[in-house]
């Protein structure tokens, strides 16, 4: 156990000093990892955000459902029976006297609506189910459909569908680009531990000569590679948040305009984290292919 | 202790360093490896280090017969034999201390400790004032003895050194000799390869002659 201790503290002490050693290579391998981090994690953030947008725009995931213009107040207080029962949300009752009169409010409609002989809307209820779920949606409409004395059911969901997929083929999008970029950052970590391990041919061959095991000598390397990865991760952190800082007054202005109020909701420390343990995960895994590889001379 | 029988190494190529080689080194002798150069001490040496695997016959050392070694006990092997070459191997991007630390990282035992043992190590070679300079630094006589300190660090069983002395003036290689006289003399068994003659009417050491690969 003390040994085990000894080993890793060592490994990632000689790892430390391998970074701060050469503080260039250092700056400029964590520049590359931490942009090849920040584009996925940048468009993560935004999309994550968008999906906020979309779940916040209110009336979008409304059900409007209309009466037939024969239905009395007894097939009224049917619907209002079974949209309690079926306790999908918030509703509202719209009697088709109040639908004429806002008609009658818009502009140039009032002298068309005072021509009419008689009043041709029907009445008409205002569903905000709770569960916004494009399937849950239809399923709704499908079950409102079939009620007594319903004419028609609208559900605004053509849109909640069209954004619905553009959010998962941003979300494709982005697995590819993070795809990419994982690959990438490999590769640097691959590139950089075998310069490494070409430096210090005399260490590595005095190590084995005296009993150093394959673990022994391959650690070092692992750290090396799990801690460049992991501080660019935190740097790839560090620059979305700074990008976001950037960003937040701009979207703020921009959302006043559209008479809404939204901020853009920032990564927390399980994000960062997660970026992180990613930027030391691909790190690992460079610095694992690459010293597999490059140890192979000195057998 | 170190017990050779029919042992061959044939290079990749054809070329016979070690022919037929049969000998017995019991615990606390002190053996000389000597001959022309050319006659196979130096690959002797790295047979018996399990830097090169015998081609045919049986090589134990401490009881492992490294013919039949898995590569993964190779390193334990050799944390019991101290090595000293020619050429000293040692590290020049650390000082004469840490160079001293690495057979003691490498078993893992704590910092403190392991300072202790390489601060003794290196008194014993009279290397002690120098710790905190770099190798570099070092006379060629003085490496050496960094290097037999590196050896002996991990208190090996066998000290086994090839042409230890072979860079170094009549004054150096003297001093060379004695330490590993006094290693001899509180037990440790100690092979060295050596072309040198004098050393062998001094000590009077037990004595295996290759000739062309082969004992005479």
């Amino acid at each position: 156990m003390n040994a085990w201790f000894s080993h890793h503290r060592a490994a990632v002490g000689s790892a430390l000093r391998r970074l701060w050693s050469t503080p260039l290579n250092t700056l400029l391998s964590l520049l590359v990892i931490g942009i090849a981090l920040t584009l996925p994690g940048f468009g993560y953030v935004m999309l994550d955000n968008l999906r906020d947008i979309g779940r916040n725009a209110s009336g979008v995931q409304q059900i409007s459902l209309f009466m037939n213009l024969d239905a009395g107040k007894k097939d009224v207080g049917e619907i209002e029976g079974r949209l309690r029962a079926a306790a999908t949300g918030k509703w509202r009752f719209v009697p088709k006297e109040e639908a004429l009169k806002r008609m009658q409010k818009s502009e140039g409609m009032a002298e068309i609506v005072a021509s009419l002989p008689r009043n041709p809307l029907p009445d008409a209820f205002i569903v905000e189910p709770s569960n916004t779920d494009p399937e849950a949606l239809e399923i709704l409409r499908k079950e409102i459909a079939g009620w007594p004395k319903v004419a028609h059911v609208q559900l605004d969901s053509a849109w909640v569908k069209r954004f619905d997929a553009f959010l998962k083929l941003g979300k494709l999008a982005l697995s590819m680009l993070a795809g990419l970029f994982a690959a990438g950052l490999v590769a640097v970590t691959f590139n950089t531990i075998r310069l490494q391990v070409m430096a210090q041919t005399a260490e590595i061959e005095v190590a084995r000569m005296i009993g150093a095991t394959d673990t022994f000598i391959r650690r070092p390397f692992y750290y090396f590679g799990a801690l460049q990865g992991g501080l660019g991760g935190l740097l790839a952190a560090a620059l979305v948040l700074g990008g976001l800082r950037l960003l937040g007054s701009p979207v703020g202005d921009l959302a006043t305009l559209y008479g809404a109020s939204f901020a853009l909701h920032t990564p927390g420390v399980a994000e960062v984290a997660a970026l992180v343990g990613c930027g030391a995960l691909l790190g690992w895994l460079g610095a694992q292919l690459s010293v597999s590889l490059s140890l192979r001379k000195f057998d | 202790m170190i017990v050779a029988s029919n042992l061959s190494k044939r290079y990749p190529g054809g070329y016979e360093a070690v022919k037929d080689v049969g000998f017995a080194i019991e615990a606390g002798q002190m053996v000389f490896i000597t001959g022309h150069s050319g006659a196979g001490k130096t690959t002797l040496v790295k047979l018996i280090a399990s830097l090169e695997r015998p081609t045919s016959g049986s090589l134990v050392v401490n009881g492992q017969n490294l013919a039949a070694l898995r590569r993964s006990a190779i390193p334990y092997l050799r944390r019991n034999l101290g090595l000293v070459f020619q050429d000293q191997r040692l590290l020049f991007d650390r000082s004469v201390l840490d160079n001293v630390l690495l057979p003691l990282q490498i078993v893992g035992l704590p910092r403190r400790e392991t300072v202790r043992r390489a601060q003794a190590a290196l008194d014993k070679v009279g290397l002690l004032a120098r710790e905190k300079a770099r190798p570099i630094a070092l006379s060629g006589g003085e490496q050496q003895r960094l290097a037999i300190a590196r050896a002996v660090v991990n208190r090996p069983t066998v000290l086994l050194a090839d042409e230890p002395t072979g860079n170094l003036d009549a004054e150096s290689a003297t001093e060379i000799l004695e330490i590993f006289a006094d290693f001899h003399r509180v037990g440790v068994t100690v092979v060295v390869a050596t072309h040198d003659q004098n050393w062998i009417e001094r000590y009077h050491p037990n004595v295996l002659r290759l000739d062309h690969g082969r004992l005479v």
